[in-house]
């Protein structure tokens, strides 16, 4: 078995060097063959071991040793358990129907094996997140697939958006990594590994410490190495307020957009806290923090996603929204749930994106809905596969993100840790929020008279093979993964891989009331969410299909809440001012300023000045006149002499 | 072991000579003197191999001893050996100099033969500073580094190469003159001798030991160099040409760091421990202040070498932490830094061959025309923003770790490199390498040549790899860090 758990994460890395290294030689057709193949096979072992691992074969040991100093030993190596093996088939899944559908996408672009080598890098680093067993190749993993994130978003690399929108989301990113890195650094520093199950075993320990961060004021270590965690995972899971890089990592290809920012790579945050959950349990103020989080992100996302007009920025906010959500579950310690949306919106979301892409295409690149609409006709598979997704997406009963995110809601209505009130009032208007933004787009885009110009709709067909099959492979998890809820959160399938303090359970309390799938649909007729869902799409069926001069007259009426919501609370303004731009400033002052003026001018040119003056003084001494000597030596003999004569 | 063959001084000697020889070959045939170079720089690499491969990893004493009597009244000694510590940097400057003679090619073609000298004569002098354990013969070698370099940025330089070769010498030559009065009283506080190893256990008061420590300072703080007496490196680097930049940078600054190890930190362990908050705060002052220096330069070369002092920071910190795992991430950080650095200057010499010019403002959307140069500088950039999987991580993860073990703030100021190492790596690289061709002078430019490709890969490897698997290179430290950690643990008043 060891040899394939290496094998998943090897095989695509194998791609990526081929692809990357060989593309040109290969030729187009090879490059994709290779990394699909590779990709595939990936999947299949990942399969396998999934069905290993229900079986009760875990794993936890090291592929090799990386360093070790003093008495530190950091070793790389994998950890399965059904956490991880779940996060690897969702994993190697999407990025399968990823590489497929990129054969579609990317079709005459001239870094089509640049593309192919990308994204298999991606699927390698991505692997190596989810499997690892310590922290350091957790973190490997975390900046490998934020690399990959920065090459992909700035992969058009002559448009001056794509190449501003990468080196943003790298920064952002890196910033949270600040935290994240401590986190590590204290965890070592206390228990003297990085291995999981020995820093798990520690937990205790971690939490009876306190540490002085501020001098007098003592704080419980485990809540500042938690907190120190979650603020890695609010910028890889683009949680408020680090989420600014999200929205514009569009810029890159459409395919990326569905695997790696909504799918995969944005979740690695959720994924992380759910591993950590030893650690996150023993701190109830960090849970309060992050369900605040995940309230305002949630929410404030949402609202912001129902007056974009770019097709693609629709449905990013919408991934800022649903992460929101799993951050929620996460802070409610209903860890299993926040999985279980993760894993349903990795289909859905992807399926949002890919259908999207595939608009786009047939659009010839054109994103703004206003002038898309009448799409159903020409595009039967497109416009199919995206309305299951919006189902699933804005929670109708019965797809797969009714269930998961029904799970959410009930948790936060349950949980008891101060701040589940707040985020559980932010969850339940959301779910009204979500509907009306996902119909409104499906409603824009499909419905009504097409509003392209004739050249473009003169030439609407739909896509190709390669990109409608992984849209109807998707579709299929879309729907149904949410049947698996019994089994994965109430049949204690996260049991070995997941730690839930029996106080603050609220999966168990949940489990409790369940009463399988078909009475869990039942009894939410009667409960807000469904409610709030079907007015949401009624609401954009009245405001996009019915009257529609009226999202024109709420606009004008509610003008300064548009303009709020459209420029994104003027967040992006406020740190560009601040942060880019104080940074530049403090830079140029440094710089010109003390470097080069007090340190270098005064200083060090300023030394050699004043040597400079001392040898000009002491030159005119030496002037070659006997006189000057001999009236020296006069004034000289006269001063010693008086000294010697009048001693003072 | 080899049977008493006196490998280090062949590794000294070797060099020295072939650098001679082309030195006095003239410029008659300069292909000739071209691969006569090549030939002796690749001939001191492989003579260096064996230093790791015969390397015990259990001794903590001096490996490879050859000792014999130079001045006998003085009780000057030819004793060379190497231990953890210096054995891999002896290794990273064998390693660099076939490159830089690779790199300088086709682009010198003035005195050739006395570049390349210069470069051949230098490795063996710098390989000599690693390897003397006679404080006489250190300093002989460590004063001869100052020539070749002052040579090569005064002939070779650029416009204003008088200038910065006149501070580069009188800068750090004013900071050995303090080292050597520190030398002249260990050596008659130990009775005469001017072992190095003899210091290490010789028992200093504590004022002395403060006035001592300050005066090995003053050498290695200019060299590394530490804030606040940084500003001639800037300068040295902007006007030298692209070989001397990779040498000062990989190999040049590490002298300064070398220092601290085998000097301050055992003979004046006390004085070390006292004055560490101030040595660490400087560090974290470079780091910081540093590397928001960097992020405004406009010359390519300037924003390196800013780049470059704010990484070493990272060295001096991990030295002062006294934990194991912040020494050896700095010993680390010293390795890696001579392939990043090195590899960034070569970098700028490839796009400064092409344009004449190291202003940023001149380039952008270099990708469009040179695609694999392109791919070769986005990762040393990335290994220059610390990114794990390069060799640029391993020695700052591991120092920000150690520092954590001391004080929570001490790290947090070191991790700020994260944001700052990456603005400004990729700001440039961004500017530099992305975007539409921005003017018609980088419409012109062309790829790598094979040669150019040669040595950037070579690099490239060997970031990857110590970033990948670094055991190989702390197993060898293990012993001589413990060791030197636990002689500076206990007091010597």
């Amino acid at each position: 078995m060891e040899n394939l758990y290496l094998l998943v994460p090897v095989a695509p890395l194998l791609g990526a060097i081929i692809a990357g290294l060989f593309g040109r030689r290969i030729g187009l057709v090879w490059s994709h063959r290779t990394t699909i193949a590779l990709v595939a096979l990936s999947f299949i072992a990942s399969v396998v071991i999934f069905i290993d691992v229900l079986q009760g074969n875990l794993y936890n040991g090291s592929v090799y040793t990386w360093m070790t100093s003093g008495e530190t030993v950091i070793e790389i190596g994998f950890l399965i358990d059904t956490l991880s093996a779940t996060m690897m088939m969702v994993v190697t899944g999407v990025s399968l129907m990823v590489h497929i559908y990129t054969i579609g996408y990317m079709q005459g672009d001239p870094g089509y094996q640049r593309f192919f080598s990308y994204i298999s890098l991606f699927t390698f680093s991505m692997l190596m997140l989810v499997m690892s067993n310590n922290f350091l190749q957790l973190f490997f993993g975390w900046e490998a697939v934020g690399l990959v994130s920065y090459l992909l978003i700035g992969f058009w690399y002559t448009r001056p958006t794509a190449i501003y929108a990468n080196l943003k989301a790298f920064l952002v990113n890196r910033v949270a990594d600040i935290g994240f890195l401590l986190g590590i650094a204290l965890i070592l520093a206390n228990v003297g590994t990085l291995d999981y199950e020995l820093v798990f075993t520690h937990a205790e320990y971690l939490a009876s410490r306190t540490i002085e961060i501020m001098p007098g004021e003592s704080w419980m270590l485990m809540t500042v190495i938690c907190l120190l965690l979650f603020i890695g995972a609010m910028g890889k899971s683009a949680q408020f307020p680090l989420h600014v890089w999200l929205p514009d990592s569009m810029e890159g290809p459409t395919p990326i957009s569905a695997l790696i920012h909504a799918a995969t790579m944005v979740t690695a945050g959720i994924f992380m806290v759910a591993r950590m959950s030893p650690l996150f349990e023993l701190s109830i103020t960090v849970h309060s923090v992050i369900l605040v989080i995940g309230g305002i992100t949630t929410l404030f996302m949402a609202l912001v996603a129902v007056v974009q007009n770019d097709i693609k920025r629709v449905i990013a906010y919408s991934t800022l929204s649903q992460l929101g959500y799993m951050t929620i579950a996460l802070g409610a310690s209903a860890y299993s749930a926040a999985i279980f949306h993760l894993m349903t919106h990795a289909f859905f979301k992807a399926l949002l994106f890919l259908g999207a892409g595939s608009v786009i295409i047939a659009m010839h690149h054109e994103q703004d809905m206003r002038k898309m609409g009448g799409l159903k006709r020409y595009m039967p598979i497109t416009f199919g596969t995206m309305f299951v997704a919006a189902l699933a997406s804005a929670g109708v009963p019965g797809f797969s993100g009714f269930f998961s995110k029904d799970a959410i809601i009930e948790g936060a209505l349950l949980s008891e840790i101060p701040g589940a009130g707040f985020a559980y009032v932010c969850a339940l208007s959301t779910v009204f929020v979500t509907a009306l933004y996902t119909f409104r787009l499906i409603f824009m885009t499909f419905y009504g008279e097409p509003r392209m110009d004739s050249h473009t709709r003169d030439h609407l067909r739909e896509s190709p093979w390669v990109v409608t099959v992984p849209l109807i492979i998707l579709a299929i998890p879309t729907v149904a993964a949410g049947w698996l809820i019994e089994p994965m959160l109430f049949g204690g399938f996260f049991s070995e891989a997941i730690y839930v303090d029996a106080e603050h359970d609220v999966m168990a309390k949940m489990g409790e009331n369940f009463t399988g799938i078909f009475g869990m649909m039942i009894h939410a007729l009667t409960t807000p969410p469904f409610w709030l869902a079907m007015s949401g799409i009624f609401t954009a069926w009245f405001l996009y299909r019915y009257r529609t001069e009226l999202p024109t007259k709420i606009k004008r009426l509610a003008y300064p809440i548009y303009v709020l919501l459209d420029r994104k609370y003027f967040i992006d303004e406020l740190y560009s001012w601040l942060f880019a731009g104080g940074l530049r400033t403090m830079s140029t002052i440094l710089w010109k300023y003390v470097d080069m003026k007090i340190i270098d001018g005064l200083m060090v040119n300023g030394t050699a000045r004043a040597m400079g003056w001392f040898a000009m003084i002491g030159r005119r001494f030496q002037s070659g006149y006997i006189y000057h000597y001999a009236f020296s030596m006069i004034v000289g003999v006269f001063v010693l002499m008086s000294i010697w004569l009048f001693p003072l | 072991m080899l049977f008493g063959f006196p490998l280090l001084s062949l590794i000294i000697w070797l060099p020295i000579i072939s650098g001679l020889v082309v030195f006095l070959m003239n410029d008659r045939n300069i292909q000739v003197v071209r691969w006569v170079a090549l030939a002796g720089s690749v001939a001191g690499f492989l003579v260096a191999l064996p230093l790791y491969s015969g390397f015990d990893t259990s001794l903590g004493s001096m490996q490879f001893v050859e000792r014999n009597v130079w001045f006998e009244r003085l009780n000057v000694y030819y004793y060379l050996g190497v231990d953890g510590i210096s054995m891999p940097l002896i290794l990273l400057n064998s390693f660099t100099t076939p490159l830089v003679v690779i790199a300088g090619w086709e682009v010198i073609r003035e005195r050739v033969s006395q570049y390349m000298g210069a470069f051949l004569i230098m490795s063996g002098v710098l390989n000599g500073v690693f390897a003397s354990l006679d404080a006489i013969l250190f300093y002989s070698f460590w004063e001869a580094s100052l020539v070749p370099m002052f040579i090569i940025i005064g002939v070779w330089g650029g416009p204003n190469r008088i200038y910065a070769a006149l501070k580069f010498f009188l800068y750090t030559f004013l900071g050995s003159l303090l080292m050597l009065v520190a030398l002249i009283y260990l050596y008659h506080a130990s009775g005469g001798s001017f072992s190095i190893l003899d210091y290490h256990h010789l028992r200093i008061p504590m004022t002395e030991q403060i006035l001592i420590f300050i005066g090995f300072m003053a050498a290695f703080a200019v060299k590394v160099p530490m804030w606040p007496v940084h500003t001639w490196l800037p300068d040295a680097h902007v006007e030298a040409p692209t070989g001397g930049s990779v040498v000062l940078a990989a190999i040049l600054l590490k002298l300064g760091g070398y220092g601290f190890l085998r000097f301050s930190l055992p003979i004046t362990p006390d004085a070390s421990h006292e004055l560490a908050g101030i040595l660490i705060t400087l560090s974290l002052i470079a780091i910081v202040y540093i590397g928001i220096v960097a992020l405004m330069q406009p010359d390519m070369k300037k924003l390196i070498a800013y780049s470059s002092v704010s990484h070493m920071g990272f060295v001096t910190l991990g030295f002062f932490l006294f934990n194991p795992i912040g020494m050896e991430g700095a010993v680390i950080q010293m390795i890696s830094h001579g392939f990043i650095s090195g590899a960034l200057f070569l970098c700028v010499g490839v796009l400064y061959d092409r344009l004449h010019t190291r202003m940023i403002a001149n380039y952008g959307g270099v990708v469009n025309k040179m695609p694999v140069f392109a791919a070769l500088f986005m990762l040393f950039a990335m290994a220059n923003s610390g990114l794990p999987g390069t060799s640029g991580f391993v020695g700052e993860f591991m120092v920000i770790m150690g520092a954590m073990e001391v004080n929570f703030w001490y790290a947090f100021f070191a991790a700020l490199t994260l944001i700052l190492g990456a603005s400004y790596s990729l700001w440039l690289y961004k500017r530099v390498v992305f975007g539409a061709v921005a003017n018609p002078n980088v419409e012109g430019m062309k790829d790598i040549s094979a040669r150019e490709f040669l040595v950037l890969a070579i690099l490239a490897i060997a970031v990857l790899a110590l970033g990948i698997y670094p055991l190989p290179l702390t197993e060898v430290m293990h012993v001589t860090v413990d060791n030197l950690l636990e002689h500076v643990a206990r007091t010597k008043l």
